[in-house]
């Protein structure tokens, strides 16, 4: 039984985080249902007639199937980059977290360096130039691997600790050998941390806008969130289409969260916060 | 790489955990993230076009202290980074007490709050860019209704760059929320149970017990958030471009805009320049919460 004093204060709360957080979104949303002149009054108001269909034909044909481009992209981006991530992020924190040797404080020092430090910008332009990888997706890969790389580690490494090492020898006593006691024993272990690296990862990466715009320049290979550009110009902007395209580029993360919504609280106490 | 890998450490010394496991992970860091970093230390000091390069000293550097933007673009950057982390900080608590509180509808409020960090900046920033508009947007609409007259939150000077922050901490929030929530969760009860005995009212109960034994929440959220902060750039570049003028530029959208105009030492000896103030913030800081963190 609830008291009247939860009631009421629960009911305080949905008002108050209706109006923050959930009026935004029903903005976008009754936008994207909008036609043109009636979404370029940019109100509260009810649409006059349902053109949410129209807005994302529109949407996707715009510069040549852009959309479509660039939602492959992304795809691509995101799930190759996430695999690599977790596999080597996992494989250093397994040894790290295992083997204490003398270098164990410098590898440290690496990883929270690398969660400090802004990545050089231009330097890596000149690099990927140079390795022939810049404007490439495969480059792009690496880059979003590289970065991310320091934050994937420490959930590992917090993680793996919790893990008794007798397992590890009760496998090799059966014979495994360290590939196999890694992938076939502590990595299938390892899943509620690598539940929360595919949720942070992948929406991190999907929503990157920063890193394509150095590094993955042109139409060719555009991302998901440059294509929002698309629809903004200095004298008028088509305000139906932009929402429409943000409604769109959402969808992906709002699958995911639903998926694992349960999972994130679960993982960030096994991982962020005893890190 | 593998089948070649293994027999040979096998003939070498039988490891549960061998050392060529750090060999990707290294790979990619050492040539994506720690070269392009050491080359930028030389590169911050040459007048540079890519193709070739004129050491020039710390010209770039004189320049970048010189021009009264960028040290604006310098100040803005630490105001930001201290009202978001702030900001997600006090809320980020209060929120999760609220939800780890005996409260109805708590995975409708959980879920709520966390969805923003979902969405992409970009998308966000555009949103919120439509709903500050000065008259037609809703915020300023809504709060007409009541009687008050909004502020011009992006388009005036004084205000554009708090603006910014609080999109960035309505944001952000759900995700210290829910930092916040794992380190509350993770306090043993026995200590409210003996606080209770003692007396203890409850606010009493928040500043004695719940506060320092959240400390490490507390150090990972304005750890992640101050950095973040620190380097933000996306959500300001989707909502103010830096402007009016240069009210809202911080270091990082200073370094995209001299990276667009072709000054590449230049934005190199900004790169450098937001380098050095994290270490110099950064590191005295997370020190502070985790020594505070070992004594408890």
């Amino acid at each position: 039984m609830k008291s009247r004093k939860s009631i009421i204060g629960g009911a305080a709360a949905i008002a108050a985080t209706f109006v923050v957080f959930v009026i935004p979104f029903l903005f976008i949303i009754l936008m994207a249902f909008k036609d043109r002149q009636q979404s370029a009054l940019r109100d509260f108001s009810w649409p006059a007639g349902f053109h949410l269909w129209d807005n994302i034909v529109e949407v996707v044909k715009t510069r040549n199937w852009m959309m479509i481009t660039a939602f492959i992209n992304s795809s691509l981006i995101t799930v190759v980059s996430v695999t690599l991530l977790i596999v080597f992020a996992a494989m250093v924190g397994f040894v790290l977290a295992r083997r204490k040797t003398r270098f164990n404080g410098l590898i440290e020092f690496l990883i929270l360096a690398g969660l400090m430090i802004p990545p050089a910008v231009v330097p890596t332009i000149w690099l990927l130039q140079g390795l022939k990888l810049f404007g490439t997706l495969h480059g792009m890969i690496l880059i979003e691997v590289a970065y991310n790389l320091p934050f994937s580690i420490i959930l590992y490494r917090a993680f793996i600790a919790t893990i008794p090492r007798e397992l590890d020898e009760a496998a090799v006593i059966d014979g495994a050998r360290p590939l196999d006691v890694f992938f076939r024993v502590v990595l299938p272990l390892l899943w509620p941390v690598t539940v929360t690296n595919i949720v942070v990862q992948s929406v991190g990466i999907f929503n990157d806008f920063t890193n394509p715009l150095y590094y993955l320049p042109g139409n060719a290979n555009a991302t998901v969130q440059l294509t929002l550009y698309n629809f903004q110009s200095q004298f008028s902007t088509s305000y139906n289409l932009l929402f429409t395209n943000i409604l769109l580029i959402t969808i992906p993360p709002l699958i995911v969260f639903l998926f694992f919504n349960r999972q994130i609280v679960a993982g960030m106490t096994a991982g962020a916060v005893k890190g | 790489m593998t089948a070649a890998a293994v027999p040979a450490m096998k003939a070498r010394r039988r490891s549960l955990y061998p050392g060529w496991f750090y060999a990707p992970a290294a790979a990619i860091y050492a040539v994506l993230f720690l070269a392009p970093t050491f080359a930028s230390l030389y590169f911050s000091l040459t007048r540079w076009t890519l193709f070739d390069s004129v050491f020039i000293g710390f010209e770039n550097f004189a320049q970048f202290f010189r021009e009264p933007f960028l040290i604006q673009g310098l100040v803005n950057t630490v105001i930001y980074a201290v009202i978001t982390s702030g900001l997600k900080v006090v809320l980020g608590m209060l929120l999760a007490l609220m939800l780890t509180s005996q409260i109805v509808a708590r995975g409708y409020l959980r879920s709520v709050i966390f969805f923003p960090v979902l969405v992409s900046t970009v998308g966000v920033g555009m949103t919120f860019t439509v709903l500050m508009h000065p008259t037609v947007g809703m915020i300023n609409q809504g709060l007409a209704t009541l009687g008050i007259q909004g502020p011009g939150w992006l388009v005036d000077p004084k205000l554009a760059l708090f603006s910014v922050a609080l999109v960035d901490v309505w944001k952000g929030v759900g995700l210290a929320t829910v930092i916040y929530i794992a380190g509350l969760v993770a306090i043993p009860k026995d200590y409210y149970e003996a606080a209770r005995i003692d007396g203890a009212t409850s606010l009493q109960n928040f500043f004695y017990v719940t506060l320092p034994l959240s400390r490490p929440a507390t150090a990972t959220v304005i750890t992640l958030s101050f950095i973040g902060g620190l380097r933000t750039f996306d959500l300001i570049w989707a909502m103010t471009k830096g402007g009016p003028g240069f009210a809202s530029d911080t270091v990082a959208s200073v370094i995209y805009k001299q990276y667009q105009a072709g000054f590449y030492g230049l934005s190199t000896a900004g790169n450098v320049v937001l380098f050095v103030l994290i270490a110099v913030l950064v590191v005295p800081l997370t020190m502070f919460l985790n020594r505070k963190q070992g004594h408890e």
